[in-house]
């Protein structure tokens, strides 16, 4: 034990710096697959059929695959394949291939999520909004939109949890997020070799980052409760 | 000159025709009942009405101007049927209230939208939101929904949320109120008193297009009735010669029910 506590403020230095990366994708992701779900959402709603086919395609080979492999294609592919290294080398590489393969992903998660809050909302308040003389643009933002988010609060809360357990996969090409920091001092990093135990103790912060996440995504869920 | 003049209209699903010529007309004040089976057009008629579904023959005219005319494209303009669906309001089976605002609210969010859009909003916004208000606060009290008026719709019964939602339909002055079934899916002491508003409505002259399976109700206060049966208009008349007189077999057989009992 004695040894643990010696090494600790070396190790939580070198996993804290690694949790910054984790918690860089898990925001990066977020930030783009948001507005890009909503994209893909309305792609496959579309009354323009080669599109909506085109759009459940990509969801369904996006869905349908390990976000492991999504990572290692989009990764390696370019350079390894077709000799052209798009990502460049080193950790920003690293990141930009990450965050595209995750905003993929997510976005494909999340564009199902959108679609169900969109066709959730009973038609009957698009129509009672149209015969007051609202316009589109008004039975949207007026009307539409908060009884959506409402609908989709719940799973897109189980998604965002996920997604912060899902930034581990990086690690598969690489990317230097907690894992990997922790992972390190088994192979030997400053001072410190064949320690196992900061690489279990990397679940500490995804289980503290995803507590506070809980009671955040519950106090808007319960702000929601004032309407049925 | 009637306030409303509906002339042969005709409206498809597909192959199936749901509305077979279909005409009458509305004098000012006056209030006509729908009647007919499930399934007659009742409802799609109302829906052409308000615009939420397009004829594909025939003309309506509100006060003698020419709103739809399945024949003239330039009736049909996006742009202008916002406006002209105000003629109509339009009162639902299931309410259809905004869940995420007040009884209030509800009745005032329309109006003030549309004020956005009067050229001296910006300068007696104050002013016009507390017209508004006045005005919504005014109709409540008439729906006896004076305590009611800060809960949401989930807070009221379902007598509660129809009378909200005549108040918001009222809100807008519109010339013709319409009503599709308003009271089916409330239980018999809630239909009571949401028919009862209605009769005081047609009472104050309000000019109402009602659908409805309350036969009692369409005997005394209509002014008109219309048998619907099938896409057609198969008998209307005064209500009293409709219901104590039908000249139609069909309309006997639908009315026997509610005449013996």
């Amino acid at each position: 034990m004695e040894h643990i506590l010696e090494q600790l403020p070396i190790v939580l230095r070198a996993l804290n710096i690694g949790f910054l990366q984790t918690l860089k994708l898990f925001f990066v992701t977020l930030i783009g697959a948001f507005p890009l779900g909503l994209v893909i959402a309305f792609g496959s709603m579309s009354r323009f059929k080669p599109l909506s086919y085109f759009t459940k395609c990509i969801v369904l080979i996006v869905r349908g695959t390990p976000l492991m492999i999504q990572l290692l294609i989009i990764y390696y592919f370019p350079g390894l394949v077709l000799h052209n290294p798009v990502w460049g080398g080193g950790e920003t590489g690293r990141f930009f291939a990450a965050s595209v393969s995750f905003i993929l992903n997510y976005a494909c998660y999340f564009s199902e999520i959108y679609r169900g809050g969109i066709q959730g909302v009973p038609i009957g308040q698009e129509e009672a909004g149209l015969v007051l003389g609202m316009t589109k643009g008004q039975i949207f933002f007026k009307i539409t939109l908060l009884q959506m988010i409402k609908r989709i609060v719940p799973p897109m809360s189980n998604e965002i949890i996920t997604l912060v357990k899902d930034t581990s996969l990086a690690r598969i090409i690489a990317l230097q997020e907690v894992i990997w920091a922790g992972q390190a001092f088994m192979k030997g990093s400053q001072g410190i070799s064949g320690e196992i135990w900061p690489m279990f103790f990397t679940a500490v912060y995804y289980l503290l980052w995803n507590g506070i996440l809980t009671v955040l995504l519950g106090r808007l869920e319960k702000k929601l409760d004032y309407f049925k | 000159m009637p306030i409303l003049e509906v002339e042969h209209i005709r409206k498809y699903f597909g192959h199936t025709e749901v509305l077979k010529d279909i005409s009458f007309s509305l004098e000012q004040g006056q209030v006509v009942s729908i009647i007919g089976s499930s399934g007659s057009g009742k409802t799609t008629l109302l829906r052409c009405l308000n615009f939420l579904e397009r004829p594909d023959k025939g003309v309506i005219r509100v006060n003698g101007e020419t709103l739809f005319d399945a024949d003239d494209a330039k009736t049909q303009q996006e742009s202008e049927i916002r406006k002209k669906r105000l003629h109509f309001g339009l009162v639902f089976q299931s309410f259809n209230l905004f869940p995420q605002y007040t009884a209030l609210q509800n009745v005032m969010l329309a109006k003030e939208l549309l004020a956005k859009e009067l050229p001296n909003y910006k300068a007696e916004r104050k002013k016009i939101h507390d017209e508004i208000e006045a005005q919504a606060r005014e109709l409540l009290n008439q729906m006896g929904l004076a305590d009611r008026m800060a809960n949401y719709p989930h807070q009221l019964s379902g007598g509660q949320c129809q009378r909200v939602a005549i108040a918001r339909a009222l809100a807008l002055q519109p010339d013709i109120l319409c009503f599709d079934e308003p009271t089916s899916a409330l239980d018999p002491e809630l239909t009571g008193e949401v028919l009862k508003v209605m009769k005081e409505l047609a009472e104050q002259d309000t000019t109402m297009v009602i659908v409805t399976h309350e036969m009692a109700f369409a005997r005394d206060v209509a002014n008109h009735v219309i048998f619907m049966d099938d896409g057609h208009i198969l008998e209307q008349g005064d209500p009293m010669e409709v219901f104590e007189r039908p000249k139609e077999e069909r309309t006997r057989q639908f009315l026997a029910r509610f005449t013996q009992g």
